[in-house]
């Protein structure tokens, strides 16, 4: 939408009959406002304090993904799904390499596999403090946000130490990992888990019966598990309707079956239940991060199908066939078989799909992210109706949008 | 395959002369356009496939007949299941019934396509742009629209180009 062309005519369809008389008002609440989590910007129409509808406006962060991915071979494409949900980063890189191994039929090493899991419960964990520290701030809660973002730096300097990078790792790929991880891996992720669960605790003491938090979020945003299929959502937000429904048990990937784990589940289906079911699978993500490191196999972290993917350093000095390899990957790429494939994994805001298509050359003919941020906004009208203009903010918090995610 | 997802396939392929594919493990169903939303509505109504996943396109210019593919994966969570259903649709000025009536949130999805795609869906409550911005021309993510830059026109080619230079609009 354009603000310049907006005209009450043209959403009038969207509108009630009362904003066309004035005797409502429109209201724009963004795209620069701190509690949008980024560039949303939302039309509210008001009956006093009221909201009557929301109207949700995207794509501002809008980058052209998709479209950058069918020029670039399928190794560089990947770089692109860093950069999508931003909080989950490691999250989008497995769900596109699962696609591109079930396309090529790839494997992937054990030890890889578990390393996958441990890294993507750590990449949960953070995503929901940061979650938990801006939803608290929207909520006036300054505190919860400081010590947040406290443990969620120990989590990002544990992907510094393997990936290089805080936040664009590009550290799952196709067929294994980028490297193995350094020798310090281990104790520096057991020191962390140590000190998680009384931080947890420490999180919970300050909001779960916090007066103050209750009265802004109980009966807020309250959605049941029928709309949520019918407004296809998952994640924590169907999860605190009472539907246990989690894709690392419904189908599991990565070897995510071997690990024993609750889904944490509520009924209430309000911004608190969200609230509780987010806490909650952080301490589950904890006991599989703690059961992946107890049981971490040795062994190569890549798979040795040189035809996906590349020999190591160590071979291309002296084997002649591996340095081909090397670079007929690096210049062409790979040429996977025709045909489409859809792989999907539960990124810490609900189910994160990759519909991709190969036409048999080195590039994707075409990539698709089906992304949780996108649905979670779609449901903002149902979830807004009939509360205050500060429920808002905190319904906002509560559905954990990424707008990056929503508008790729 | 199981036996929900067969008896959901085969009752598919009788009614509306939809043809399946297998590839690595996905069931993949390529309905006439004109049985699009009869053949969601049987999934939902009589297979439980409750949730439209996903709903996207594919362009496969310059082929023009069908020159798109709509692709919907549909979940089932009492049988576990995911199927996809792919809608052929042909032309430049393509157009398909929307989804909306039996899938609620197939509406962004479908303003999604559009906006990138160009593809008309009949009967959508509110078909806008979504993420280009309001006053855009052309779709994006057709394979004749180029990506960042101008394609050169030479003497051998300028005719080639001008017809699909116009940023996928035809």
């Amino acid at each position: 939408m354009d603000y310049r062309s907006t005209t009450i005519d043209e959403l009038r369809h969207l509108v009630s009959e009362r904003a066309i008389s004035g005797e409502t008002v429109l209201l724009n609440m963004g795209p620069q406002h701190p509690s949008t989590h980024g560039v949303l910007r939302l039309l509210l129409e008001l009956d006093g304090e009221i909201v009557v509808t929301c109207i949700p406006d995207i794509g501002f962060l809008h980058t052209g993904v998709e479209k950058n991915m069918e020029s670039k071979t399928y190794q560089q494409a990947e770089v692109m799904t860093d950069r999508l949900d931003y909080l989950n980063p490691l999250g989008n890189n497995l769900t596109y390499c699962l696609a591109v191994e079930k396309l090529t039929e790839l494997d992937v090493p054990p030890r890889a596999q578990a390393l996958r899991v441990i890294l993507a419960e750590l990449q949960r964990i953070s995503s929901h403090l940061l979650w938990l520290g801006t939803s608290g701030l929207d909520l006036a809660a300054m505190s919860v946000f400081l010590y947040a973002m406290r443990e969620r730096e120990m989590i990002l300097d544990i992907f510094e130490m393997v990936a290089g990078q805080r936040m664009m790792t590009t550290y799952i790929r196709p067929g294994g990992l980028w490297r193995d991880v350094p020798a310090e891996f281990e104790d520096t992720v057991r020191h962390v888990l140590d000190i998680l669960p009384r931080r947890i605790d420490e999180y919970e003491s300050l909001l779960t019966t916090n007066p103050l938090f209750l009265e802004r979020t109980r009966g807020i945003g309250v959605l049941n598990t029928q709309q949520c299929m019918e407004l296809g959502l998952t994640g924590p937000v169907l999860r605190a309707t009472g539907k246990a429904y989690d894709l690392r048990k419904a189908r599991p990937y990565s070897g995510y079956e071997q690990y024993d784990f609750n889904i944490p589940t509520q009924h209430d289906g309000d911004v608190y239940a969200r609230y509780l079911v987010r806490v909650a699978e952080m301490r589950e993500s904890i006991k599989i991060v703690e059961q992946a490191l107890d049981k971490l196999p040795t062994g190569p972290v890549r798979s040795s199908n040189r035809k996906y993917v590349p020999p190591p350093r160590s071979e291309i000095g002296v084997s002649m066939e591996a340095l081909i390899h090397h670079f007929k990957l690096w210049t062409e790429g790979f040429r996977p078989p025709v045909g489409h494939v859809y792989a999907a994994t539960e990124s810490p805001r609900g189910e994160l799909g990759v519909y991709l298509e190969s036409d048999g050359s080195p590039k994707p003919y075409r990539v698709h992210m089906n992304t949780p941020s996108f649905a979670n906004l779609q449901a903002m009208p149902v979830l807004t109706k009939g509360h205050f203009v500060a429920d808002v903010v905190g319904i906002i918090g509560s559905i954990d949008i990424v707008l990056g995610d929503a508008d790729r | 395959m199981n036996e929900t997802l067969q008896a959901a396939v085969q009752s598919l392929q009788e009614r509306f002369q939809a043809r399946l594919s297998e590839f690595r493990g996905e069931i993949s169903l390529l309905v006439p356009p004109e049985h699009n939303v009869e053949a969601a509505q049987a999934l939902r109504d009589e297979f439980q496939f409750e949730m439209l996943l996903d709903e996207t396109a594919v362009d496969y210019w310059p082929q023009t007949e069908p020159r798109f593919h709509v692709v919907a994966h549909m979940y089932s969570f009492i049988h576990n299941t995911v199927i996809e259903l792919r809608f052929p649709v042909d032309g430049n000025a393509p157009e398909l019934r929307s989804l909306v009536t039996v899938y609620p949130n197939a509406n962004w999805k479908e303003r999604e396509i559009w906006d990138l795609f160009g593809i008309r869906f009949n009967g959508h409550p509110d078909l806008r742009r979504i993420v280009m911005p309001y006053e855009w021309e052309g779709h994006p993510l057709r394979k004749d629209y180029p990506l960042g830059y101008e394609e050169v026109q030479f003497s051998f080619n300028k005719e080639q180009v001008d017809r699909h230079k116009r940023y996928g609009k035809r």
